[in-house]
């Protein structure tokens, strides 16, 4: 039986951790400390961790300002509050001068389920990237969550990393490489490539089961670091594989699947067909529902799978 | 604790018009910028490098420094020009400003010049960004100060008084921040935007400590500085009375010199100005 648990508890076992290794490390909430689980630091290091209320775009500054002192901030709240509500203070505060401040999106997706699409955040991957100095890591499950948090807090300047609500199935173990800016291939194969990120890697890893069963062999790709991309595996997933199937659960436009785009149609134009969110907003249900409401399933992924490659060159 | 000795007060006045001289040159030379706000806010600057500010411009990273966070980014002439005079880089980079690859950009970039504690353009940040070095100052138990300035008009933004209710809430008394109470913004007189008054009030409900004082007047700039030091408990809010513009009398209250450069005669007659009075008809050829 595979493990269920939520990426928002990696993001907070990490914190924990780094507040136990890492002194620089402070904590910033506003108001959702519970929701992003930041308050498992709050609770072990109180001296560290700054309560700001109900106010992101103070919040992202403030953290500006504790960097700017050596400290190496975390602040967290819903994705759609933070990269939505503080972009101009994560614009031209904290990018511009490559201010050291961590950020983690939580409620990323419609699988945040029946709060509906004020809670749901849809665009934020398409917000940070645009942002030079940014890095956006949106990881597939809760220990690569773990791994990410714990790597953004090594590394210089802004991060972004988009976590979600719902308990969604462990696929990689703690032993599993992860490497800033470095694809995973979690299944080989040579007809498609899925290449995806978030949650949406297991309804990947899903579909190519079905396809296998249908004859088609399909390589998954976890692309976990949206930027920097990871150019060289995408140009070879199309070299090697001729078709791709960009899968995330986010925004088409300017989302996940327009930077893999960006990397092939420059580099080795194969066709490629898009799983994600088509220009909507979300909707109040459970979270299995508003999967198969978007068409975000596997069973989704496998008739993208069988369209693109009607249009297969050769 | 008052560090320094006070410098001599007609020293400073004198030094304030070469300051106001070195605007108006630097930002006549670049064709753009914003002059009602560097004039404005000239003494205000220059009670703080001159006299209350703790740095060193050899070592801009002196981690014991005094922070000083320009929140109204667009009045970076005043800034830089007091910079240059206090030794952070060559006076003559001053005409650099505003131009291609200059360290001066037309909002202040803190990866290009050293000494400038943060990048700003966008209104309403500053604040923010203060209480968050002076909660690392307290946590490394450092007794350097923060100093932020902000624009009135900029006091519109609701973020600014998200970071009112913080500086607060943390009791940041190694804060101290001023706003240049020029009366205008772009669209007209602050009153007739966004109504501010009773700015006194308002900061004081939030949990300010405040302090009202004529912005050009060196020696109430220099008290205010003093008091805020000495004030234990919550953050000091300066409301100082300045004149849009000021020393220049086309200039002077006047919305339109919000952020448009003078130009051609108009930069000699305000130089002129600046070290005697001009004639009414001068005055007149300079408005038409």
């Amino acid at each position: 039986m595979t493990e269920m648990k939520a990426t928002r508890d990696g993001y907070g076992e990490a914190l924990v951790e780094l507040g136990k290794t890492n002194p620089k490390v402070v904590v910033l909430g506003a108001d959702l400390t519970d929701s992003t689980r930041t308050l498992w630091f709050a609770e072990k290091f109180p001296d560290r961790f700054f309560e700001i209320g109900i106010a992101e775009q103070d919040m992202l500054n403030t953290a500006a300002g504790l960097s700017l002192t050596g400290k190496i901030p975390f602040v967290s709240t819903y994705g759609v509050f933070i990269a939505g509500r503080a972009w101009d203070q994560i614009r031209t505060t904290i990018c511009y001068a490559n201010l050291n401040v961590k950020i983690g999106g939580a409620h990323g997706g419609v699988s945040v389920g029946p709060d509906g699409a004020t809670h749901q955040a849809l665009e934020e991957i398409t917000l940070m990237r645009v942002l030079p100095n940014m890095k956006v890591i949106v990881p597939c499950d809760a220990i690569e969550t773990y791994k990410a948090t714990m790597k953004a807090a090594e590394i210089k300047g802004p991060v972004y990393i988009r976590f979600g609500r719902e308990k969604i199935p462990v696929i990689t173990k703690k032993d599993t490489p992860f490497k800033l800016g470095k694809a995973a291939t979690f299944r080989e194969g040579k007809d498609v490539s899925l290449i995806a990120c978030g949650y949406m890697v297991c309804e990947s890893l899903k579909a190519a089961e079905k396809l296998e069963k249908k004859g088609v062999s399909a390589r998954v790709i976890n692309l976990h670091t949206i930027k920097p991309i990871d150019k060289e595996a995408i140009i070879k997933a199309a070299k090697e594989t001729g078709a791709i199937v960009a899968c995330e659960e986010h925004q088409i436009m300017g989302g996940f699947g327009s930077a893999v785009a960006e990397v092939v149609v420059e580099n080795y134009p194969v066709p490629m067909r898009f799983i994600g969110i088509q220009d909507r907003f979300g909707e109040s249900g459970t979270p299995e529902e508003l999967i198969k409401e978007f068409n975000l399933d596997s069973s989704d992924i496998v008739k993208a799978v069988e369209e693109v490659l009607k249009h297969k060159h050769g | 604790m008052e560090k320094k000795k006070r410098p001599d007060i007609k020293e400073l006045e004198k030094e304030a018009t070469e300051i106001r001289k070195d605007i108006i040159k630097m930002l006549g030379e670049a064709g753009s910028g914003h002059p009602g706000g560097s004039l404005s806010s000239v003494e205000i600057l220059t009670g703080l490098y001159y006299y209350k500010l703790r740095y060193n411009p050899k070592k801009p990273d002196w981690p014991d420094r005094d922070r000083f966070i320009l929140s109204k980014g667009h009045v970076c002439p005043s800034l830089y020009t007091i910079m240059a005079r206090c030794g952070y880089f060559p006076k003559e980079e001053l005409m650099t400003l505003r131009k291609l690859h200059s360290r001066l950009q037309g909002h202040p970039h803190m990866l290009y010049l050293s000494g400038l504690e943060t990048s700003c353009g966008s209104l309403g940040q500053g604040l923010s960004i203060a209480n968050g070095i002076a909660l690392g100052a307290r946590m490394d138990k450092k007794d350097y100060r923060v100093y932020c300035l902000l624009g009135d008009g900029e006091t519109d933004e609701g973020q600014v008084w998200e970071a009112a209710m913080t500086a607060s809430h943390y009791k940041l008394n190694n804060l101290c921040a001023i706003i240049d109470r020029n009366r205008l913004q772009i669209d007209g007189f602050t009153e007739d935007v966004m109504k501010l008054e009773s700015v006194k009030e308002r900061w004081a409900s939030f949990g300010w400590h405040v302090i009202e004082i004529d912005g050009h007047n060196i020696k109430e700039v220099m008290d205010a500085y003093d008091e805020a030091e000495r004030t234990k408990g919550k953050p000091t809010m300066i409301i100082a009375h300045t004149i849009k513009g000021k020393g220049v009398s086309f200039m002077e209250d006047k919305a339109e010199w919000h952020g448009v450069a003078p130009k051609g005669e108009q930069i000699e007659l305000a130089l002129k100005e600046l070290n005697m009075k001009p004639t009414k008809e001068q005055l007149e050829e300079a408005e038409g």
